[in-house]
């Protein structure tokens, strides 16, 4: 569930932002307490804690004293914003080089993006309601 | 009263053999702790110090800024389990499982009966039974169950879970982070099972020939220890300055273990002169600060 190369409350922090950017925890939505996200994952209440604190400081969620934490109504859109500007580099990038390290020319790593935004696959309907 | 336990210059000598030396610790109240170390690395002394089951051969404990040793109400408020019960089994063979529940609600003054008995029901516990007839995982269980249902303000449990099968140490893990969130205190737990349980633990305490190796919030060390395998000129070039727990060679390649923070730029640099870089399993990583060679004080809290 958790692995071993990063602290646990960064995985818990990227889980939440992974399930708000695809809409599984929608906007004023209310997520686990730290309690409960503690003894279900088994985990410190301080490491859970920690995660929310930091998805608080960003912005992705906000407290209602008493209550709880719920996801910012702009949490997901701000969360696509951030991707969108990093994509290049953490996605595009990486597969460039990857390209080149095994011998494919640019040309042919263009040309197979064109077939495809000519023959769009189901899974790009996102593209299409922005 | 948050019951945070300082550890003083703590020495505990047995004849020649130094079990605790010159120690110095503070585990803030509130949290829980994990007391790491290899056999014969002076935890159970040093827990024994703390519970004041043992006086200090010099140094002192203090809970709160007061002393524990001799010090009736603050020992009343500390509640000490060791491996597998040893203490319950010595003391009353003879008596029943719940003999020691009503003795227990007698001398601990948080003491909860209702939850001794859910533990019991988790355990699957007879209350009728003799304890010394108990097997080894159910004498841990029944300490387990004394010392959380004890609800002292100070809960030190020794290698507790001894016996114990996977399904009861982790019913174990589940009622503690439960209760404690709903009655907070400060735990103390040693342990072996350091993958299995380090999860549960807010800070993390190393310790090796009765001295600090390190202290540190515990989920921050899952992130301190990387490997690094590659070209092994390349390796070495990488690591060179770093705090470097183990190098391996196999013909050209070398794979090293390294200590502490990797930033992004590390990380890119490391990808750009054809390097993997691999986490450390908290286990490892152990094993690495617990061998001979390295013997460094080391402060593993949050930068």
């Amino acid at each position: 569930m958790f692995d071993d190369g990063s602290p646990i409350y960064r995985q818990i922090a990227d889980r939440i932002r992974a399930d708000v950017i695809s809409g599984t925890l929608a906007g004023d939505e209310q997520v686990m307490s730290t309690t409960q996200y503690a003894t279900h994952f088994r985990i410190n209440p301080a490491t859970a804690a920690k995660a929310f604190q930091q998805l608080v400081d960003e912005g992705v969620l906000y407290k209602r004293r008493g209550i709880g934490m719920f996801v910012a109504p702009d949490a997901r859109d701000r969360l696509r914003e951030q991707h969108r500007s990093r994509f290049f580099e953490d996605v595009v990038d990486p597969m460039v080089a990857q390209a080149a390290a095994v011998g494919i020319p640019l040309a042919d790593v263009v040309e197979h993006l064109q077939q495809r935004t000519e023959t769009p696959d189901p899974g790009a309907t996102e593209q299409a309601e922005r | 009263m948050t019951h945070t336990i300082e550890v003083r210059d703590l020495t505990v000598r047995y004849g020649d053999t130094v079990a605790v030396d010159g120690l110095d610790l503070r585990l803030a109240g509130g949290k829980i702790h994990g007391l790491l170390g290899r056999n014969g690395s002076g935890k159970t002394s040093l827990l024994s110090a703390i519970a004041a089951f043992r006086r200090a051969t010099s140094g002192e404990v203090l809970i709160d800024g007061r002393p524990v040793f001799e010090t009736p109400d603050v020992v009343a408020d500390i509640c000490f389990i060791r491996g597998a019960g040893d203490t319950v089994v010595n003391d009353w063979p003879d008596d029943k499982v719940k003999h020691a529940l009503s003795f227990a609600a007698t001398v601990r003054p948080h003491w909860d009966g209702a939850l001794a008995d859910e533990l019991l029901e988790r355990f699957e516990l007879p209350r009728a039974t003799r304890i010394g007839e108990l097997s080894r995982g159910q004498r841990s269980a029944l300490g387990i169950t004394l010392g959380l249902a004890s609800r002292a303000p100070v809960t030190v449990f020794d290698e507790s879970y001894l016996g114990m099968d996977a399904p009861s140490r982790y019913a174990f893990y589940d009622l503690l982070l439960a209760d404690v969130a709903e009655h907070p205190r400060t735990i103390v737990i040693s342990t072996h099972h350091i993958e299995e349980v380090a999860r549960i633990f807010e800070e993390v305490v190393i310790i090796d020939h009765g001295r600090l190796v390190l202290q540190g919030d515990a989920d921050e060390l899952r992130g301190k220890g990387a490997t690094v395998t590659g070209e092994a000129g390349a390796v070495e070039a990488f690591v060179t300055g770093r705090d470097v727990l183990e190098t391996r060679r196999l013909g050209p390649t070398g794979a090293a273990t390294v200590f502490g923070d990797l930033s992004e730029q590390d990380r890119r640099q490391a990808k750009q002169a054809g390097l993997e870089i691999g986490p450390v399993p908290l286990q490892d990583l152990f094993v690495h600060l617990t061998e001979s060679t390295h013997r460094v004080v080391r402060n593993g809290s949050p930068s």
